[in-house]
């Protein structure tokens, strides 16, 4: 019976996947030391720079609390939200469109361009887009879609793949950059040098024809009011205020998290979102529209509200939280693990700390290729502490962690070597007793190690701790038996 | 069932432990605590920070400014609600064009003019960020993007401290630009160069008595 199905949260598609398990990816990336330098020089000036953008605000935590609660009341009462949001949109002349999954949204962008007669168009940088895969969608169907945003550019061109949701190219330095516009820009001074803002230059005249010349623009949005039916895009290089502006016709796509309940909301995340991201006090340039506007910019204008395994994260009542982020990218800026392995280590679109609870939480937890993500974090707390919205990351690493080991119980049911493990930690560390009579046996494990004193290589699934360090030698007598002696000696 | 029914049905069957919702706590600034010299003073800090031309100036004086800013400059746009006397003082060899409902200049025509001149509606101190709201002197969004240099006439009247005060001085249903600083991008090393898509010179006119 299909029936009982319908209205069941599911699980998102697209590029959401590992496409091999964290802990291999990861080893390959550490290799690469260029990467490295580049994320680490990178990572550090931003996390100076927000430190002190957001020092200057009395009221920080005043604002995260307010953005927290907006947030999760949003999330209570999404379905009314959307509802508001749609209709407000459509009495100012916008039409909203919705997609259940990736295939469904990809769909209907493809319709609407081809409705416009249009075989290319312009973008603006878009999670939503990249999680769906939309432009090589639209490639296979014969359109060609233009990044526009310098670091989506610099992937674009480069046939790379985004690395961070904010700065995609950040695994780059100037010099590969400058590199990338040499090989790949069809017209560009051959004598162009890695300055940024040389490089900056050589992408306005690379994309300013496109820009004069696009039919139609597609962009995400970083919030929807539902009181009023405005969008907003936040940005820095006018690539976004040239796509929402000079087209006839603009599609946007977002995901349904994305709603804010009132207007008034704006004032809490546009003073959270620019200093968290990219610590300034503000970006450059955040564009509001409502529907269309007669005689300003473009006349048709349309919505995909996409689900995409978002009311299968929203189902999650201790992950649903996950779905507050505003893609600001500090937890990933102060992440120790990303910023050694970068973000092509996590697959999914969405990397970092937030990658690793957001993919699993979008696919499903039981979906084999994200089971290795809640794993990639030290639950060392810095993201939970730079979050604007105040998402506990942490805490939702390990319900997810939790969540794995049943899925992986339920699919083996044969207890595994992890759950004999914590049997007999169990037993071990319930009794002063029973772990004393175990350090009578440490001794042994001297058997165990070679010359120089050391155990190299453990049994099992205790292999994984001894891949990447040694174990000293056990001493020939436990504590215990050391206390005890030194006791009877006094 | 539609796309839309679906995913409605989800989110209901998603939220069945009933999350409830909480009052919001507004404990952040909502008021500004200076005087307007020092707002005046904030907003120019900020604006020069972000490599923006500033200037304080008297209303009698933008004819004069706005003439000395756009001494490089052949064509300039503006649009129908601006005061037509601030740019008198422009050369005779600098191309007017007025940007009209039903005479609207076409893209090409925009990319082809060097520079344009705007009031704007509201300005935030703290953030150093300037919002224009498309009313008659401000204008459609194009004109204030295309050319390369923007002349922005900021009257000390509308400079806030804080983004909550600039909130209901503002028609949020009105196309909304909100500027600060030049076009930038933090996209190479996560550094902030200035210069690229939007216009790569703003110049900031605050202005007294008016």
């Amino acid at each position: 019976m299909t029936q009982v199905f319908l209205g069941m949260p599911a699980g998102g598609q697209g590029n959401l996947f590992e496409q091999e398990p964290f802990p291999k990816a990861a080893h390959r990336e550490l290799g690469n030391t260029q990467m490295r330098k580049n994320l680490r020089h990178a990572t550090h000036s931003i996390r100076d720079k927000r430190l002190k953008v957001v020092g200057e605000l009395p009221d920080w935590e005043a604002l995260r609390n307010a953005g927290s609660t907006i947030k999760n009341n949003s999330m209570a009462t999404l379905e009314e939200r959307l509802l508001e949001f749609e209709k407000n949109f459509t009495a100012r002349g916008g039409v909203v469109h919705w997609a259940r999954d990736a295939d469904e949204a990809n769909k209907i962008v493809t319709d609407l361009v081809r409705g416009t007669g249009a075989t290319e168009v312009v973008k603006v940088k878009s999670m939503a887009t990249q999680e769906i895969g939309l432009n090589e969608h639209l490639e296979s169907e014969g359109i060609d879609a233009f990044e526009t945003d310098l670091a989506e550019l610099i992937v674009q061109l480069g046939q790379d793949k985004p690395s961070h949701i904010l700065v995609p190219a950040i695994h780059k330095n100037r010099t590969e950059v400058r590199d990338i516009f040499l090989k790949e820009m069809p017209v560009v001074d051959p004598n162009l040098t890695d300055e940024p803002a040389k490089l900056a230059e050589a992408a306005r005249a690379h994309l300013r024809k496109k820009f004069l010349a696009a039919k139609v623009a597609i962009s995400g949005a970083n919030f929807a009011l539902a009181d009023t039916g405005t969008l907003g895009v936040v940005e820095s290089e006018g690539n976004g205020r040239m796509c929402l502006t000079l087209p006839e016709t603009l599609i946007t796509v977002m995901g349904i998290e994305k709603v804010l309940p009132h207007w008034e909301d704006v004032e809490v995340f546009m003073q959270l979102l620019p200093r968290s991201s990219t610590g300034e006090r503000m970006n450059p340039y955040t564009s509001l529209w409502t529907g269309v506007t007669e005689d300003d910019g473009p006349q048709n204008v349309h919505i995909v509200l996409l689900d995409n395994g978002r009311t299968r994260a929203l189902a999650d009542r201790f992950g649903r939280t996950a779905l507050n982020c505003i893609r600001c990218s500090a937890c990933m800026n102060v992440c120790p693990v990303y910023e050694r392995t970068g973000g092509h280590a996590y697959g999914s679109t969405y990397p970092g700390p937030i990658g690793a609870i957001l993919s699993p939480l979008l696919t499903g937890i039981e979906v084999e290729e994200n089971g290795s993500l809640p794993y990639a974090s030290s639950l060392c707390g810095a993201c939970y502490e730079a979050c604007p919205v105040k998402i506990n990351i942490p805490e939702i690493l390990v319900h997810l962690r939790g969540e794995d080991v049943d899925a992986k119980r339920e699919k083996h049911k044969l207890p595994t070597q992890m759950d004999l493990l914590m049997k007999g930690g169990s037993w071990a560390l319930g009794k002063g007793k029973n772990i004393g009579l175990l350090e009578k046996a440490l001794p042994l494990g001297r058997l165990a190690a070679g010359k120089d004193k050391k155990i190299k290589k453990l049994p099992g699934i205790a292999a994984g701790w001894t891949k990447s360090r040694d174990i000293p030698a056990p001493p020939n007598k436990s504590f215990r038996d050391w206390w005890s002696d030194e006791k009877e000696s006094k | 069932m539609s796309a839309k029914d679906e995913i409605l049905g989800r989110i209901r069957t998603a939220l069945a432990d009933t999350p409830v919702t909480e009052e919001v706590p507004r404990e952040y600034r909502t008021t500004s605590t200076m005087s307007q010299e020092q707002l005046i003073e904030l907003l120019v800090d900020r604006l020069v920070d972000y490599k923006a031309g500033v200037e304080v100036i008297e209303a009698e004086q933008i004819p004069e400014f706005v003439a000395s800013k756009l001494k490089d400059a052949s064509s300039v746009v503006y649009p129908q609600g601006l005061d037509a006397r601030w740019l008198s003082a422009l050369g005779s060899e600098v191309e007017l064009r007025l940007d009209a409902p039903g005479a609207r200049l076409s893209v090409a025509e925009l990319d082809a003019t060097s520079a344009v001149v705007t009031s704007s509606a509201v300005s935030v101190a703290e953030s150093g960020t300037i919002i224009l709201d498309g009313q008659p002197d401000q204008g459609r969004r194009a004109i204030s993007l295309v050319p390369d240099h923007h002349v922005c006439i900021v009257p000390v009247s509308t400079i806030v401290q804080l983004l909550p005060e600039a909130m209901p001085r503002l028609s949020i249903t009105r196309p909304l630009t909100w500027i600060s600083g030049p076009s930038a991008t933090s996209d190479i090393e996560l550094e902030r160069v200035e210069g690229v898509h939007g216009p790569r010179t703003l110049d900031v006119l605050m202005v007294r008595g008016l």
